[in-house]
């Protein structure tokens, strides 16, 4: 998801250069009020985490194998302004010691993975542990947000792309949401398994966001709602050409990987009772994402003990 | 690992002895005009991948090691390079693309190769970026491969421990090395905050 140099024309290069700056910003200056100088340390080696855990693989099937982001994660176990200066870094050292990721699409890749995941993530988090209480609210949280924050990260991937003209609307936005919601369901899994092992193992480490200052009671859904209407009005894009998404599939070879929850309700629905392939996206996305939280619900039940849930 | 990622960032050579920052405004010189030149003013395209061949040879960094560098991440360019093809007029759009991001690339591996980390923060710090941003940044410089060789020190122990067949088991397992990845981290930062206080960091 790393966008190289050349695939970003100059407005949206520095728009999304400006947005970077004044975001890490906001986050720079919240953590200099609010962070201990004992935790600063705990910044930097955060960092070299996301990055050492990028590089354990996770064998997938088939010899194929994938890894973590981490982007959620970091935002679980560090928090949303901590969890952006951690990306950041990681995007910093990426584009400089290895030169992946473009230096003019520095500022897209910032507000991509290290402004818009880290956001994202947190308020579905904050969201679903006021839904559901205890170790299973926070399980199902760190799954279902890791989830969102992969879609989100990638439609927007794909808006700064259609933006400069490189991508047209809707191949980009059918190719990379259909690819990532597979990636995310994966991403989620892992996300949540690593989450229940440090419950079992150091649950005073995951007591920090506990410490975090707390945001308005209304704040957190109503961030929730509007990224799932995000969610469910960026599908359309997707039905700008309704076989483009097939047609890409079957091109690149993934069409069983793409039956995904968030487009397997899709067909149906345009083939019967709804006739505007727009409302048949929108409620298809609805139901994709409903889908997914039922998942990472019966995950949490799964990982945490009913006794502990409480 | 560091040794083999680095091996020639701290050489000698004209390009080595160049100041980072002259070496970053330079890079980001080339990136600019490779992206604002068409791909029929090719004589200009030709003329930068001459500068940047010339700078490598310059450089004295082998050949070879930049050659692989580069491949490793030509992959992501020619994997969105070729969902411009599914739309009208693609094809152009697609050898722009590869040809512009492919000089880009050279460009930001030769920067990579020629200046050491370290010389770059500083360039951060005279730009006045936040000190709190840098520090994360000179830690995770720091520690980047000391995390990374003990994550694969832990993964080699969990892989000559168990063995299973069965993918469940062995993603539990890799989460628990993943998170206790970042239990040695934690522990690491607060030995590393004492030995700041302890030598006088306010």
């Amino acid at each position: 998801m790393h966008i190289p140099d050349g695939f970003l024309d100059s407005k949206v290069a520095l728009g999304t250069a400006a947005i970077a700056v004044i975001g890490v910003g906001v986050a720079l200056r919240q953590l200099e009020r609010t962070l201990p100088p004992r935790k600063v340390p705990l910044l930097g080696l955060g960092a070299a985490f996301v990055f050492a855990a990028q590089m354990l693989n996770f064998p997938i099937g088939g010899g194929t194998s994938g890894h973590l982001i981490g982007s959620v994660l970091i935002t679980v176990l560090l928090g949303p302004a901590a969890a952006a200066v951690v990306l950041t870094a990681v995007l910093l050292m990426q584009c400089f010691l290895f030169a992946d990721g473009g230096i003019t699409a520095l500022g897209a890749n910032i507000v991509n993975m290290a402004i818009v995941a880290p956001v994202v993530g947190s308020a579905v988090l904050s969201a679903c542990r006021r839904w559901i209480r205890g170790q299973h609210g926070l399980v199902v949280g760190a799954a279902f947000a890791a989830w969102c924050s992969v879609i989100v990260a990638s439609a927007t991937c794909a808006g700064q792309l259609a933006l400069s003209g490189t991508v047209a609307a809707n191949v980009g936005f059918s190719a990379m949401l259909s690819v990532h919601a597979v990636i995310g369901i994966g991403e989620g899994l892992i996300t949540a398994l690593v989450v229940v092992a440090l419950l079992r193992a150091r649950p005073d480490l995951l007591a920090n966001d506990r410490e975090q200052p707390e945001v308005g009671r209304g704040v957190p859904w109503l961030a929730a709602i509007a990224s799932i209407v995000v969610m469910v009005c960026l599908a359309p894009f997707a039905s700008e050409a309704p076989d483009g998404l097939e047609w890409v599939a079957g091109v690149l070879g993934f069409e069983h990987a793409a039956v995904a929850p968030a487009s397997a309700p899709l067909e149906n629905y345009q083939a019967s009772f709804l006739g505007s392939p727009w409302s048949a996206v929108c409620v298809a996305g609805a139901i994709g994402t409903v889908v997914v939280f039922a998942m990472a619900w019966l995950l949490g039940r799964l990982l945490v003990p009913r006794q502990r849930a409480g | 690992m560091r040794g083999q990622l680095e091996q020639y960032s701290r050489g000698d050579s004209p390009v080595h002895r160049l100041r980072a920052g002259s070496k970053l405004s330079i890079a980001l010189l080339i990136v600019f005009a490779t992206l604002a030149t068409r791909l029929v003013q090719w004589p200009v395209l030709v003329g930068i991948a001459g500068l940047l061949l010339l700078a490598a040879f310059a450089s004295r960094v082998p050949a070879g090691f930049l050659l692989r560098r580069l491949l490793t991440l030509e992959p992501f360019v020619l994997g969105v390079a070729l969902l411009t093809l599914f739309q009208p007029g693609g094809g152009l759009i697609c050898a722009t693309l590869i040809v512009r991001s492919s000089l880009c690339l050279f460009t930001m591996v030769l920067l990579a190769s020629t200046t050491p980390f370290p010389e770059l923060l500083a360039v951060l710090r005279w730009l006045r970026v936040p000190h709190l941003l840098v520090t994360t940044l000179a830690l995770m410089y720091r520690y980047l491969f000391v995390l990374a060789c003990e994550a694969q020190r832990m993964q080699r122990a969990r892989q000559s421990r168990t063995f299973s067949r069965r993918r469940w088991p062995g993603w539990r397992t890799l989460a628990t090395v993943i998170s206790q990845l970042f239990v040695r981290a934690t522990s690491r930062a607060e030995r590393i905050y004492a030995a700041m206080q302890a030598r006088g960091q306010r």
